[in-house]
């Protein structure tokens, strides 16, 4: 479970998330939405400190912090917990498919060099990239490397994964083949937050989708409810202009 | 003109190489000095760690911006004026000092530049699957740093394995100082300084193919 509580983040004089609070049950699947710099992005960089928040509090499963309290050990027990998938993948240049997966079982979990690597081994297997295990970064597709870029997720054994605009990235071509692996993952119940502006992907797969706009969440129910009933004027102009252009 | 006494030479040859080995150590511990100077001034640099950075940029700036040949009068000639305890420097102690501190300080450069090259969403991604600092410095940034700086710092082992050849204005006998007594003695000056001259070159002949060998390893990873 993941628990937020009156999150905020400032830069500088800009409040870009002002007081978030959000649950999110176990298992469950959640799409975030909204229009650029609305602080989509950073509300996902906040839960894996990769910015550090303002003020509020954090629960991912049994660790709650007050972000202003956060040790060291704190943020890297948060971020243990928590997987992050990149938008340009971001996949470790300096090793292969295999080597990326197995890195934080390796070095972080510092599991024994041949269990790390049989677990990345499965889970090449569970993205379909097998025969990619011994290729660099450099030689794959975005889509491959994207694929990867979840095994890395994938092999933390976090209680959520984070997904910051997967496909955004990417060429047209390779988007379907990510979102599937997405759709795989959330089918085996892994709880996610995902930030994207694939509107079929979250009517689609969504448990739940949040409109948020200015550093507020505006909106928030089941898909159906949020794009079939909009309340919120602010939610009504932004699928208008959004569905003009990514139709579901 | 008179003909080359090639005779001479070939005799030379195995009478310098006797000179060869410290020639190298003075480059070899030189480097390895260096190497570790450079690094901590890099990340210190890097880090901006609040005095040491500071310190840092003035022993570079001094470093960088006087003579290497200055700073070795200083050290063998100087130092021991100043304080009496060190007399014990002899010429190579204070050479390897001078190579070490005069590279180090254009090594920190372009180790730098090469750190804060890498790919800053890969320094995230580190950090988002929980990896320490050190972790993160040890296992990505700097293996790929090592590829981008590496042209540089072997430029600059080369130019310390020459640079070597000043530690005969201290009185050690490497291979400069031994080719300068030789041709003394025999007045044959071409002769004696053409021979070290190619073994000079053959040294860094031999470490260019090194270099080549490093690379092409190194490279592996980012050959579509």
């Amino acid at each position: 479970m993941i628990k937020l509580e009156s999150l905020s983040k400032h830069f500088g004089k800009t409040v870009v998330l002002d007081g978030i609070d959000l649950t999110i049950e176990k298992g469950e699947i959640v799409v975030i939405i909204g229009p650029s710099g609305t602080g989509k992005s950073t509300l996902l960089r906040c839960i894996n400190f990769l910015e550090q928040p303002t003020s509020g509090t954090m629960t991912v499963g049994n660790l709650t912090v007050d972000v202003n309290r956060a040790s060291r050990g704190d943020i890297l027990a948060m971020r243990r917990q928590t997987a992050f998938v990149f938008q340009n993948y971001a996949l470790f240049a300096n090793k292969t498919a295999l080597q990326n997966i197995a890195e934080r079982l390796l070095v972080v979990d510092k599991w024994p060099k041949e269990k790390a690597y049989r677990r990345a081994r499965e889970i090449l297997e569970q993205i379909g990239l097998a025969e990619k295990a011994d290729a660099y970064p450099a030689s794959m597709s975005g889509g491959q490397q994207q694929r990867v870029g979840i095994g890395r997720a994938m092999a933390a054994g976090a209680e959520v994964i984070l997904f910051d605009e997967p496909t955004s990235s990417l060429d047209p071509e390779w988007v379907e083949e990510v979102l599937g692996l997405m759709k795989q993952l959330a089918s085996e119940r892994q709880t996610m937050m995902v930030v994207t502006h694939e509107m079929s992907f979250a009517r689609d797969v969504a448990d739940r989708v949040i409109f948020i706009d200015g550093g507020h969440i505006v909106e928030q129910g089941p898909p159906s409810e949020i794009f079939h009933n909009p309340k919120d004027p602010r939610t009504k102009d932004f699928l208008k202009k959004i569905l003009a252009t990514n139709p579901v | 003109m008179d003909v080359l006494n090639v005779e001479y030479m070939l005799g030379l040859v195995p009478v310098l190489l006797r000179y060869l080995p410290l020639t190298l150590q003075l480059a070899g511990i030189g480097m390895v000095l260096a190497l570790f100077l450079a690094c901590l001034f890099a990340v210190v640099r890097v880090l901006r760690i609040p005095v040491l950075n500071q310190l840092t940029i003035v022993f570079i700036s001094f470093f960088r911006g006087t003579p290497l040949l200055v700073q070795l009068f200083l050290f063998y000639y100087g130092l021991p004026q100043l304080f009496s305890a060190l007399t014990v420097i002899d010429g190579v102690t204070a050479t390897v000092m001078g190579l070490t501190m005069h590279f180090s300080a254009y090594m920190a450069e372009s180790i730098r530049a090469a750190i804060v090259g890498v790919d800053r969403s890969q320094t995230e991604a580190a950090l988002s699957i929980g990896m320490t600092n050190g972790q993160l410095m040890r296992r990505i940034v700097l293996p790929q740093a090592t590829r981008v700086a590496l042209p540089t710092l072997m430029n600059y082992f080369i130019d310390m394995i020459k640079a070597t050849s000043l530690a005969f204005t201290l009185g050690v006998t490497e291979l400069m100082g031994a080719t300068q007594k030789e041709a003394a003695g025999s007045f044959l000056y071409f002769e004696a300084f053409i021979v070290a001259a190619i073994m000079y070159w053959i040294v860094v002949e031999l470490l260019s193919k090194l270099q080549n060998y490093l690379e092409t390893r190194l490279n592996k990873a980012y050959n579509r």
